[in-house]
């Protein structure tokens, strides 16, 4: 049967299986390529999406089980306020190198900061630990989330 | 020097640089060309990396593929310092696969690796902008009816300084094309480099963080339909028999295909391609491999030790040094079998037609991509496209197109365009393999506790022999045993190759840091073992044997320095050194880390100092070598596969861990400023890694490691 499912604020009607991931059905059927394919197992976050909010690995999160949930991607999260000083940051710390992972960091990082705006150490390894990055961008990332949770007036690490 | 290193250094002074111009739609194409001997009477090989349309972003193709290592700000740098426009004035281009124009200068094909991209481009990428500057001002100075020495080029225009009058680039393009091409256009000194060293922000990023980079695995030709992929488990096996009912059961599935070694499930998308290839039942014979273990390949890795060996570097008089001293250190480092694991698993998409044959996929060797699936289809060459894409990183892995033709394969029975998708379990079962290695290392010492004599004999396969055939001489694969003499001062010094490749079937290949990354442990961790003999402390004797050597001299202290190396790492911690000379780069390397006694490892820290000669870009060179060390760590610290009945056991990162946010040690790099000619950058970090932490371990607690991963030893106090 074909699901309704509303993403970044449209509607799609995709005639998929109810247990199709939802990772295929916005990559494949609805054209949104910048949720990436990592493991498929919900090992390396690659594929991390907002579900009303709420981080979800959408390699392993059906399209039944989405139901009527409000679904962002990284296409869209620079519209909001927190996805936006995401992004930004991690342009300003130049964070990326290949970029593959960068969408479910992204996603992972702006959903931690909606949580918690002003996340610990402890609190951004317990979160961003489940994101995978082969290209090494972690204390990268790590200072870009210390950047926006430090506010406005925190500045760019200093070039050596 | 690296092997790497070496052969450009000879295939560059056997050319000549000539630069020649076309107009291409509208467009002035400048490009630098080589001609070697063989090639000169070709005069129509142009390589065009210069594009400017007459009004809008001036376009500058980038002949290396950009997989996280920042070289399209690197290349765009070097053209658009010399072409005299601002970074905001232009876009990088992917170049099409056509090795004739793009071929790396030092590698002889499009091929990128081997942290050559910028040593080889750093001066044709210069006088290619030089060159079409020049040109514009002539054209400029022309128009004006003036001379070309009192204009001068700024931002994208040509500017009469005395007037102020002033032509953008795109005004004056018709004008240039008919101009003589200036042979030897002088380029700017180091002192006057308006971008070239200086920060800016990558160029690549932007797309990057918003979702709308297009890596292999985005590519979306109309009509494209999606496929899953099992390949026989065990290397060399081939299909036996399968039912494709239960696959056409699943809803979107549209067929399946067989292939002699695997079966592909085509469907409308990925998810229902993967669910009905779940549903296959899949008989394969195992064939000559099937009863393969790990245990075997590792003792006979160790057999190989006492094979034939080939002497690949010999300095001074080993046998005669060993025979007048004999106190010293022997010893026998193991590395394991390990996967890449690029964030983005394998993939390719192709479209095949009686006329053509259309391939998207990030690959590193684009050239030889589109001669394989031309020579697969029986089409020309030039009837093959291949749409290069943005790589989901490579290391190494995407230098091998074993996917494409695997694609092109499953395409030839498809109606329409394909995207193959290799599960993460079917990228690591069926990787390019950084092959078994032993090194035996027998370091003899003088009455001051000194090295008079060094022998290292490398076991591994000659890679190079099939991947770079100008690589391997006399038998001896120049890669596998670079760097494997080290950089110290010793007298006498003697490195052994013995050939040592992996079963029939197993394809085995380039990974991060190549042959460095298979040698620095024995290097590293013998020439620790020779400090802890003599009782010198160890970044104390490696000063003492590089006096021959001052700029890993130099990077030495530096990363000595800021490590706090001398002061008290605090109880139950311990902090280890290692040297790299490779890439034409300079790096060391000190890691501290924490054992506990119940064996618990953390990696605290690791103080990176480089020498990589002159910096193109400073941020991007530190996320390389940051990069490089996570790299690295991952591998130290879990890296290793393992094979029961044939095939590989590990399949995902559950069972093959990565480094994680939480393990990643705090990582200063510290840079040696230098006018020396760039070095390479994207593999200098990751080689040090493994012997650092092996070397800070032996310090913490006595234990000596000598195989990796880590992860396998008990570090357990006794």
């Amino acid at each position: 049967m074909a699901y309704s499912l509303n993403v970044n604020g449209k509607n799609y009607s995709v005639d998929v299986d109810a247990d199709t991931p939802l990772l295929w059905a916005l990559r494949d059927v609805i054209g949104l390529t910048g949720t990436k394919f990592g493991c498929g197992v919900a090992q390396c976050g690659a594929c991390t999406v907002h579900l009303d909010g709420q981080a979800v690995r959408s390699c392993v999160t059906t399209v039944e089980s989405a139901g009527t949930a409000a679904i962002m991607t990284i296409e869209a999260v620079g519209s909001t306020q927190v996805g936006n000083r995401v992004q930004q940051a991690w342009l300003e710390q130049e964070v990326v190198q290949c970029g593959y992972c960068q969408s479910g960091q992204i996603m992972s990082a702006t959903a931690l900061l909606n949580e918690n705006p002003s996340p610990s150490d402890d609190d951004i390894d317990a979160v961003m630990s489940g994101n995978i990055c082969r290209c090494g961008t972690y204390p990268r990332i790590r200072a870009a989330i210390r950047q926006i949770a430090a506010g406005p007036g925190f500045h760019r690490r200093r070039l050596r | 020097m690296s092997a790497f290193a070496r052969i450009g250094t000879a295939s560059l002074s056997r050319r000549t640089f000539l630069i020649s111009v076309v107009l291409a739609g509208g467009s002035l194409v400048i490009a630098p060309r080589l001609v070697g001997p063989a090639q000169a009477a070709d005069a129509t090989a142009l390589t065009p990396f210069i594009r400017i349309p007459p009004a809008g972003k001036i376009e500058l193709v980038i002949a290396s593929v950009e997989m996280g290592q920042g070289v399209y700000m690197g290349l765009s740098t070097l053209l658009a310092e010399e072409l005299e426009v601002r970074l905001n004035q232009i876009v990088a281009v992917a170049a099409p696969a056509d090795p004739a124009r793009y071929a790396h200068p030092m590698l002889g094909d499009q091929i990128t690796g081997g942290s050559v991209t910028i040593r080889g481009f750093w001066e044709p990428m210069r006088q290619a902008g030089a060159t079409a500057r020049s040109m514009l001002i002539a054209a400029a100075a022309d128009e004006w009816g003036v001379a070309p020495a009192t204009c001068r080029a700024e931002a994208g225009e040509v500017i009469h300084t005395a007037s102020g009058r002033r032509l953008a680039y795109g005004a004056l393009v018709d004008k240039a094309a008919t101009l003589p091409v200036p042979q030897g256009v002088a380029l700017k000194p180091a002192s006057e480099f308006q971008l070239i060293g200086k920060p800016a922000r990558r160029i690549d990023t932007p797309a990057k963080v918003n979702g709308s980079a297009k890596f292999g695995l985005d590519a979306r030709p109309a009509e494209a339909k999606f496929a899953a992929i099992a390949i026989c488990p065990t290397f060399g096996g081939t299909l036996q028999s399968v039912d494709e009912a239960p696959a056409l059961k699943v809803k979107g599935v549209r067929k399946v295909v067989r292939l002699s070694d695997a079966v592909a499930v085509v469907a409308d998308h990925t998810g229902a391609a993967r669910k009905g290839l779940a549903a296959l039942d899949i008989a394969w014979n195992r064939g000559a491999n099937g009863d393969l273990t790990i245990g075997e390949l590792e003792r006979s890795a160790d057999a190989a030790l006492d094979g034939t060996a080939r002497v690949a570097f010999d300095q001074g008089d080993v046998d005669a040094a060993e025979a007048r001293h004999p106190r010293g250190i022997e010893a026998i480092y193991r590395l394991p079998i390990l996967p890449h694991t690029t964030m983005e698993p394998m993939n390719c998409t192709v479209h095949v037609r009686p006329d053509g044959c259309d391939v998207w996929v990030g690959t590193q060797v684009a050239g030889r991509a589109r001669q394989a699936a031309a020579d697969l289809t029986g089409l020309p060459v030039e009837k093959v496209v291949i749409h290069n894409q943005f790589l989901g990183g490579g290391f190494g892995r995407r230098l091998d197109h074993d996917v494409v033709i695997m694609a092109v394969r499953v395409a030839q029975q498809v109606d329409g365009p394909v995207q193959v998708v290799w599960s993460r379990e079917e990228d690591v079962r069926h990787d390019s393999y950084r092959y078994l290695n032993r090194s035996r290392i027998d370091i003899r010492l003088g009455p001051d506790g000194m090295p008079v004599s060094w022998r290292h004999r490398v076991v591994g396969p000659a890679i190079m022999a099939r991947f770079l055939p100008v690589l391997f001489k006399d038998g001896i694969d120049l890669d596998i045993v670079d760097a494997a003499e080290s950089p110290y001062d010793v007298a006498s010094k003697r490195v052994e190759f013995v050939r040592h490749e992996a079963p029939d079937g197993m394809l085995t290949g380039n990974w991060r840091g190549v042959g460095p990354t298979r040698n620095a442990p024995a290097v590293e961790g013998g020439i620790d073992e020779a400090a802890h003999l003599a009782g010198i402390d160890p970044v104390e004797y490696r000063r003492r044997l590089l006096g021959n050597n001052p700029r890993m001299k130099a990077v030495l202290d530096l990363a000595a320095d800021h490590a706090g190396w001398g002061r008290d790492p605090g109880a139950e911690r311990g902090r280890g050194v290692a040297l790299l000379s490779a890439f034409g780069s300079f790096a060391a390397m000190v890691a501290q880390v924490h054992v506990r006694p119940d064996g618990t490892l953390k990696v605290e820290r690791i103080v990176a100092a480089v020498d990589c000669g002159l910096v193109v870009n400073p941020d991007v060179l530190r996320q390389q070598v940051e990069s490089g060390i996570v790299y690295g760590l991952s591998a130290a610290l879990y890296g290793r596969l393992t094979i029961e009945q044939g095939a590989i056991v590990e399949g995902n990162f559950d069972d093959q861990p990565v480094l994680r946010m939480n393990e990643c040690p705090l990582i200063d790099v510290h840079v040696m400023a230098s006018a020396e000619a760039p070095g390479g950058i994207g593999e200098l970090g990751t080689p040090g890694v493994a012997p650092a932490l092996m070397n800070a371990i032996f310090a913490a607690t006595g234990k000596r490691l000598r195989s990796l991963p880590l992860a396998t030893t008990d570090l357990r106090g006794s």
